[in-house]
Parts: structure tokens; sequence; C-alpha cells
């Protein structure tokens, strides 16, 4: 062996050696590991919390619920926090995969408004505490659509062909298409259901993309004329190109809410519910809110952000324009019937 | 006038190949977001890069495992060689058989049976789950890079040294190690760069706060174009050219390592 | 020279992550879950042979065939004119075909979606022309663009390495009987070229009808291939036993392509797989 390749192979084994090390060796902290949806904190609130109590955060993100629900159901993964949607945190504490919060350990929870506890998904409200709420309805393009938006319908009109971003979420997607024909979002009618199916098969050739988090890259960019959104995502696209307006469609639409909750597979409960009371200090609460722009469930949060925001409609809607948005269910078994619609769409 | 036919066609499919790659570098020093229009030189990408979390993270998640992996990979891969070049002919064509199955099989499969293995047995998902598919996948490359070396190597040279006296290992070591050296380099570095490259076994076989570049690269571009990948790209290509050619350098005058998959090659 | 044990580390790795795996995989495809305990069952293989899915199937045939066929045609005189020998420089022109190869396909799928988009550097010059702005990412063809992109090397350099071994000779000869150019390449070239033309077949249809990346990325979501079926299976609905299923299906649709391409090759070096 020339002394150059030897030289090289210890150089290799050594830094190896060293990384290894230096990565197992040097933290003897508590880790938290917190799974998110993308783009969904203010990342400097991550830091504060680590240096406030001397957690070490492993932060991680997830673009659905049906993505985060597999990853914890299969086992493969040991997380602390989690945000759920609704539907989901009632899916997950029927299937017992959650803990039952301590709330003397979340003494912030008085902070959260009335209208957003002991919602259907958890009834009682021993699992969740709420992070985030928002609606599903309709960014456009002021400069490529003149006419009103104020039905679903108009993501089934030829005019704009190929103009048109969709949610790649069966639930979000198929509950559009319901809205549309008049249903509930919740339906287990199955000629609802196929009637759903038929118009998003017809829908499809106008539709440019199935996206998911790069709808605000897409929007922002100009890139299509109409999308089905989050609200939170609207406000925060609204900021980046002044041209986008959000709308709430008159059929009704989806509310949703997006609650921290504890798994049973969690090793540091009385941590995460340290966390998650950190999560709902006004001042934190008021960081994400303000730094993500979803709609914030906290009472203090809501006084201390810019007025003109909580103004605004497509952020803070009032009870009175929500008639009609249903907040959605755990399917159960027809879970499958949504799936198969879904695949069939996307494969049509 | 062929030639000027040659040439041209050679100087499209290289603009084909290269004009996306150099778009990404320009417009990875664009100032604006904006990926259509030209608005002034920066380095803030680069900046923002450097200052990104999970980015950082991963980098080192990606480089360690490169580096453990190749190297396991190839202290393994070069026994087995050994091993294997001895065997009767029988079972060394069954051993390579094998040996090729995850040379063969879809990417897709090798990293969802792996998880499918590692969830069934209880493995927790994160640093090690990946690590270990990161070394399956490069052994077979290892292998195939030094079995050649093996077979050129002359039978007499490790007789010889026996006959004067040394030990079996001794012999080995001397005599054998470095005239396959240059194949265990090669593979060495095949590995590293395969594994560096890695997306889809490690998409599958990753779990809690544990991504490598190539698995962030994949969630920022589903969420749409972003100037760090291009700053990304800009100095991973840098990167992989000096490499490239450090390797090209080594082994010039043959075509051996110029090809990821030249492994492959030979076996169809 | 008795060394066999030194690959018995490698023997006993590759039992536990190839062989086993593969097997889970297997015993998840034949297996269902009832109340009371395992089943053996081929529903999984059933339901796959319903429309929805064999259209997916279908499709991701057809683009990878499309791609394959692109890339024989773009690739062929590409390889023709690096074994020939009419530049100087070849050795760094072999190299910087090579190079881009290397780099990530992500990011070489990435570049691809900043150029078509309808901001992107195309539209915005043909607008610039005065054109109007052309429909291309989330397109079927930008799928296949984008694989034609990623593996046109691997229909380059198997066909390259084969057609620089031609004995000039039996050119030479050739054309001393009377062939002229088209001749020569049909009669001899072409022919002796054919190994490294069906490995390069095989190397592009293989991972182009196995990505789930490309269709992704380019295709928006619109056209789901097999792989994203797979992916879907086991990371979105979790049901890895229809998973499992689809991959078998796969891995068998691969092995059969190979094992035709590999029936039609007459030099084995005698390692191969079949």
């Amino acid at each position: 062996m020339s002394k150059k390749s030897r030289l090289l192979l210890a150089a290799v084994l050594l830094t190896a050696v060293a990384l290894t090390l230096s990565s197992c060796g040097r933290d003897k902290r508590v880790v938290l590991n917190v799974y998110n949806w993308g783009d969904y904190i203010d990342e400097s609130v991550i830091d504060l919390f680590e240096k406030t109590y001397n957690i070490k955060v492993n932060y991680d993100t997830f673009s659905t619920n049906e993505d985060m629900y597999v990853k914890i159901k299969s086992g493969g993964a040991d997380y602390d926090v989690l945000f759920p949607s609704d539907y989901t945190i009632e899916r997950m504490i029927k299937e017992d995969m959650l803990h039952k919060l301590d709330f003397n350990n979340i003494p912030n929870y008085k902070y959260i408004a009335d209208r957003f506890k002991n919602l259907d998904y958890d009834p009682e409200n021993e699992y969740s505490v709420p992070y985030m709420w928002g609606t599903v309805g309709i960014l456009y393009n002021k400069t490529m659509v003149d006419e009103p938006v104020t039905s679903w319908r108009i993501l089934w009109d030829e005019k704009y062909s190929k103009q048109i971003l969709m949610l790649d979420s069966q639930r979000d997607s198929i509950g559009v298409a319901l809205k549309m024909l008049g249903y509930d979002m919740n339906t287990r009618n199955l000629e609802e259901l196929e009637a759903a199916k038929q118009a998003l098969i017809q829908q499809k050739p106008l539709v440019l993309a199935y996206v998911g988090d790069d709808v605000k890259d897409k929007m922002v960019a100009g890139e299509a004329a109409l999308a089905v959104v989050w609200s939170g995502d609207a406000v925060f696209m609204k900021r980046e190109n002044p041209d986008l307006e959000y709308a709430l469609p008159k059929e009704g639409s989806n509310l949703w809410v997006d609650a921290m909750v504890i798994p049973k597979t969690s090793k540091h409960k009385a941590e995460a519910e340290l966390f998650i009371n950190f999560m709902c200090d006004p001042e934190i609460a008021f960081k994400n809110a303000d730094y993500i722009g979803y709609s914030s469930p906290h009472t203090e949060v809501v006084i201390m952000l810019d007025p003109e925001l909580v103004a605004d409609k497509a952020a803070y809607p009032s009870e009175e324009d929500l008639v009609n948005y249903d907040i959605f269910k755990d399917l159960g078994d027809y879970l499958k019937v949504y799936d198969r619609i879904w695949t069939e769409v996307k494969s049509h | 006038m062929t030639r000027f036919l040659k040439k041209s066609y050679a100087a499209l499919i290289y603009l084909f190949l290269y004009a996306p790659i150099l778009i990404l570098l320009v417009f990875s020093f664009n100032a604006s977001k904006s990926r259509g229009v030209w608005a002034g030189f920066t380095l803030k990408w680069y900046r923002e890069l450097f200052q990104d979390r999970q980015i950082m993270k991963a980098l080192y998640h990606t480089i360690i495992i490169a580096v453990l992996s190749s190297t396991i990979a190839t202290v393994i891969g070069t026994a087995a060689a050994i091993g294997i070049h001895n065997m009767k002919k029988l079972k060394r064509k069954i051993v390579m058989n094998l040996t090729y199955i995850p040379v063969v099989n879809p990417d897709i499969v090798t990293g969802l049976s792996l998880m499918l293995l590692f969830i069934f047995t209880n493995f927790r998902l994160g640093f090690v789950s990946l690590l270990l598919a990161h070394i399956t996948f490069n052994i077979p490359y290892v292998i195939l890079s030094v079995l050649p070396k093996l077979k050129q190597l002359d039978k007499n040279l490790y007789e010889a040294a026996l006959d004067l006296g040394a030990s079996p290992f001794y012999a080995y070591r001397k005599v054998i190690l470095p005239e396959i050296m240059p194949g265990v380099i090669t593979g060495l570095l095949l590995a590293f760069t395969l594994s560096i490259d890695d997306f889809v076994i490690s998409f599958f076989t990753t779990g809690s706060g544990v991504s490598t570049l190539s698995i962030i690269v994949y969630s920022m571009a589903r969420r749409g174009i972003n100037p760090k990948i291009n700053a990304l790209s800009t100095l991973l290509f840098v990167t992989v050219l000096l490499l490239l050619v450090i390797v090209n350098l080594r082994t010039s005058g043959t075509t051996n390592g110029q090809n990821k998959k030249q492994a492959i090659n030979g076996k169809y | 020279m008795k060394k066999n044990w030194l690959s018995y580390p490698y023997l006993v790795w590759m039992f536990l992550f190839i062989f086993l795996p593969l097997l889970l995989v297997l015993f998840y495809s034949l297996t269902t879950r009832t109340e009371d305990g395992l089943r053996f069952t081929l529903a999984h293989f059933q339901r796959f042979m319903e429309p929805i899915y064999l259209r997916v199937l279908f499709r991701s045939v057809k683009l990878a065939l499309f791609s394959t066929v692109i890339c024989l045609i773009l690739g062929y005189p590409m390889a023709m004119i690096l074994a020939g020998n009419g530049f100087k420089r070849k050795q760094v022109m072999v190299f910087l075909f090579v190079v881009p190869m290397w780099m990530n396909f992500l990011l070489r799928t990435y570049a691809w979606m900043t150029l078509l988009e309808k901001t992107g550097l195309i539209n915005t010059f043909l607008s610039w022309l005065g054109l109007p702005p052309l429909n291309l990412l989330y397109t079927e063809e930008a799928v296949v663009l984008g694989m034609v992109y990623n593996f046109l090397p691997f229909m380059v350099l198997p066909i390259y390495s084969v057609l620089r071994k031609i004995d000039k000779s039996l050119i030479e000869a050739a054309e001393d009987l009377g062939a002229d150019g088209f001749t020569v390449f049909r009669k001899v070239i072409f022919p002796l070229s054919l190994p490294g033309v069906l490995s390069g077949i095989t190397m592009v249809f293989m991972p182009a009808v196995t990505t789930f990346v490309i269709s992704r990325l380019l295709g928006g979501g619109q056209f789901t291939l097999i792989g994203n079926l797979i992916e879907q299976q086991f990371l979105l609905v979790g049901d890895w036993n229809f998973g499992s299923a689809i991959s078998m299906v796969m891995m068998l649709v691969i092995l059969v392509s190979i094992g035709v391409m590999s029936k039609y090759e007459k030099e084995n070096e005698g390692s191969g797989l079949f």
C-alpha cells in the first residue's frame, strides 16, 4: 500500500470515528422529538425553548395528516409532540394512540378561546391543545380572474383550464367536490361520493396540478389563477403578492383545528407537556401566529396582533361567516372508500 | 461536412445536458427570487443556506453516513471479494448472482423491503437504520470494483511470498493488498458517491429527525422553487466535479470508474 | 488459497439485509391480517388486476418505453461520436458526458422545474419573442423529458463501450468488399453493438418504470405511476400488504425484462444473473 493511500485511509477512518464520537458523546440533555407541519412554526421559538429549559428539540416536519399517521402507527418513529388536525386526532383517540394530558402542567391552556374547547373530535378535551385554526377556501389572482369568486363552481369553469391548482390531499379535494354539489363533507352516502368522484374526474383536465405546500410558491409567482388553499397560507400569500385575494365559498367549506397531542410512544411526557405549555405562552403564541399567518385560538394573541389582520375575514372569520362549515370527522372504515376514490381520480 | 454535423450534434447534446445545470448555477446568484428575470448579483442565498438549521444538520448526516457506510462497505466488500475469488466455480456463480440483486432491484423495492425489516423487528428507524441500509447497497459495488483486480492478479506472486517464508496474512498484506488497492480505492469512492447521491432508499429507511441532503432537497422541491436549492446545487456540483477529476486522474487511461453504473455493464 | 471465510461476514449481511427483507415483502404480499390472525390470500394481487391499477401499470410502462426509445434515438449517434476517432480530446469529451450524471438526480429534476414553469426561463424567453406562454410543466411530456434527461447517459455509455471494442479491421474489410457507409453500419456496426444497445435499454427502462420522484415533481401529482402507487401504499395509506403485492409485480416486470434482454445477449462473461 502506498504511503499516500494509507494516509488517505487513515484520515477517512479518523474522521469517521471522530464524527461518530462527537455525535453520541456531545449531548446528555433530554431530546424532545417534535413532529409538525412544514413551515408551521417560527423557528426561533425552538431555540428559545431549548435555552429556557435545557432540553434539546429534534424538529421534524410532515406534509399531510395521513403521512404523519402512518409514520406513528407503524411504530418506526418515536415522537413526543405531534400537531395533527381534528379528524386525525379523533382517529388516534379511537385507536388509543394518545396520552391523556395532565392539564396541571399546562396552565397556559386558560388562554385558549372557549369556542375551540370541547369540540367533537375531543369532546371532554382530555387529549389535545389547539394550536391554529382556519378554513379552506379559494385563493385567486385578481389580474387573471375578474368575476367575483363566490362559489366552488368556478373551479369547474372551463375558462380557467390549466390555471387551477387543487390540493393533493384526499379529504380536502373530495370535500371541495362534495360541498360544490351541496353535500356534507363527512358524508358516508355512496351515491354522493360517486357524484363527487365523477365531478373530480370531470374537473381533472382543467387542473394544472395537485399540489401540497408548493401552492404558496406557485400562487405568489403567478403560475395559476385559482387555488384551493388553507386560510393561513392565504394570509401569507396575500402579504407576498397583493394581487391575490381569498374567498370563502357560499356553499360552505371545511373548518379545521390543528392541535398539539402526545402519542403513547413518547418517553418524555412531562417534557412534552412543558413544550405544549410553552407554545401557549402569550409571547410565544404571538410569535408563531405572526410568523406563519394562521389564525390563533389564543385569546391574548388576538389582542396583540395587527388589528387589520384580525379584521380580515380570510384570517379571522366570525362565527356568522361560518354557517355550513363542517369540521372533518374521522371516517372509520369509510376511509377506504375515500382512498379509492382519490386513487381513481389521480390515476384517471 | 460530416465532421461538422458530428460536432454540432455533440454540441447540442452537451447543451441539453449542461444548460439546466448552468442555469441553476447562475440563478443561485440572482438577487430576486423570481426565476425568469435577472435582478443583480447576490450571495444572499448562500448565507441563508448556511444559516438553515435543517440543511446544515442534513449535510452533517449525509457526510457521516457516506464516510461510515463507504468505509465499512469497503472493508466487508474487499474481504468478500477475496473470499469469492477463491471460491469454486458453482459457488462463486451463486454468490455473484446474489450480489447482483441489490444492483438490479429497483431502489424503491430495496428501500421499502428494508423499511419492512426494521419495522417488523421493532428496530427504531433513524440514524442506524439509515447507515445499515447504505452499507447494504454499497457492498456490491465495492465487490464489483475489487474482483476485476483480483482476476488480473498473478497467482505466483502470493506463492512466491509464501516460499520466501512470509506468513499467509503477511503475504496478503504485503503482496495482494497493494496489487488490488486501485480497485479498493475505486470501490470506496464509488460507494461514497453513491451514498451521497442516494435518495430513494434513504427516504424509506430514515426516521425521526434524521434527514440527508437528498431528502431535504425533495421536501424543499415539493414546496416549490427555492433559490437556496440553487445555491446548494452549485456547491454540490463543484464538489462532485472536483471528486471526479481526482478519481479520473487516478484511473486515467481506462474508463474504469467513469461510469457510476459501470459495475453493472459487464453483467448483461 | 483457502480464504473463503473472508466472505462470511458479507454472506451473513446479505442474508440479513437483502434476502430477509425481500422474503418479508413476499410474505406481506401473500397474507392479510384478520381478527383470527394471519391468513394466506391472493386478494392483493387480484386487487392489482382491477382496471384502475392496471391503468397505472400501463401508463408507467408506456412513459418508460417512450423515454427509452427517445434515449436510444438521441443516444446512439452520440455514442458513435464518442467512440469514433474524429476528435482529439476524446477522453475529455467522455468525461464531460459523465459529469452531469454524478449530480444528484433530484437536483437535475429540480432544474427542469425552474425551466418549464409558466414564469420560468423558457416562457420568459417566449414572451420576450412576443409568443404566448406554453403550458410545459405538469404534463406527460415533462415527465418523459425528465426521464430522458436523467437516464440518457445510461443509454450512451454501454453503447459507447461496446462500439469502442469493435475490431476496426472488420469495418475496413467490409469497405474493401465494396459496402457503402450505410451498409457497413447496418450489416457490421449495428449488429456488433447490439449487446450495448440491449444493456442501455435495460438501464434506462428499469429506473424509468420505477421512478416516483420525476412524476411527482414534473407531473404535479396528475400522473400516478407505479412507483407513486407503491410509495402511497407504504407512506400515505399504510396498506403494506397491497404495497408489497405491487412491489412484487414490479420486480417481476423488471426481472422479466432483464431476462428477455439477456436472452438476446451473446457475449456473456459468465458472471451474469441468468
